[in-house]
């Protein structure tokens, strides 16, 4: 199996927010935590565009790099996760993610002591898989079910792929085919660091 | 010899007191493993069709979820 990926496909986002609601209501995330939400590029310009963002567990995750504590991990399948028990809430990983992915709350499960709050994979985290310490610290264990993140899932348009890295760019590449239109995807260089659409010829991928 | 008796007093107190003030040993530092995700949870939640800690059944479990809930083309169009 090839490593997980995220891709948002903006030919059919409509800005509908099932993604973040799927999100909060799967994982019983805080109010003032958005582990994913929905960007509009170029709000009330026509042609406007909206992407849904979330931690894109990347290749080469800047959080990792970091991180003093050396508290994020990365599974067999790409996920990147972080162990709240030694995350210090520095907000280091804050400043570095170029998604704005790490979130901090000040209250709650999720934020007692400050800790960084981040989207999952629907993976869980390094407490036994489907145990009450994993939801309330991490939320729920999706892929130990077999299941897909639940943001994806729940996508009403199918905008949002999520799963096998190989499966969702055949899946998405199927659609540009067929509509001929419409193969930028926002945050794929950046994150998974291939020069494809969306990207500029010799930029930072 | 009261003296002395007194010191050694004072000074396991002292001891004493400095132990409490201590820190408590650090043993929990480090990220402890996460076990593989094709282990399964063991829930009632978890969807039917795959086999618990059989790597290949979760992988093949997930790519048809992902082709059947995430691919219309293959449900719409036959090629």
């Amino acid at each position: 199996m090839a490593r997980m990926k995220f891709i948002c496909d903006a030919e059919r986002c409509i800005e509908c927010n099932g993604c973040v609601t799927a999100c909060k209501n799967e994982h019983e995330v805080p109010w003032g935590v958005n582990r994913r939400r929905v960007v509009t590029l170029n709000d009330g310009v026509p042609g406007e565009k909206s992407i849904s963002v979330a931690c894109m567990h990347c290749s080469d995750a800047p959080c990792m790099a970091v991180c003093p504590v050396n508290c994020f991990y990365r599974t067999e399948e790409g996920v990147v996760l972080h162990d709240k028990d030694v995350c210090i809430g520095c907000g280091y990983c804050s400043y570095a993610c170029p998604f704005g992915a790490p979130q901090f709350s000040s209250q709650g499960t999720f934020g007692v002591r400050g800790k960084m709050d981040k989207c999952t994979f629907c993976a869980g985290g390094p407490e036994t898989h489907g145990s009450q310490a994993e939801f309330e610290k991490y939320g729920r264990n999706r892929l130990a079910e077999g299941k897909l993140p639940a943001c994806a899932e729940m996508c009403s348009t199918k905008a949002l792929l999520a799963g096998d890295g190989d499966v969702v760019a055949d899946i998405f590449r199927n659609r540009v085919v067929q509509r001929g239109k419409g193969a930028e995807v926002w945050g794929w260089g950046t994150a998974y660091g291939s020069q494809q659409a969306g990207q500029p010829a010799g930029g930072k991928s | 010899m009261t003296h002395r008796l007194h010191f050694i007093a004072i000074a396991a107190l002292a001891l004493g007191t400095l132990t409490a003030c201590g820190e408590k040993p650090q043993t929990g530092a480090g990220i402890r493993s996460d076990a593989v995700p094709y282990a399964g949870t063991g829930s009632n939640f978890t969807e039917p069709g795959w086999k618990a800690g059989d790597k290949a059944s979760w992988e093949a479990q997930l790519k048809a979820r992902q082709q059947y809930g995430q691919n219309e083309y293959t449900r719409t169009q036959t090629k």
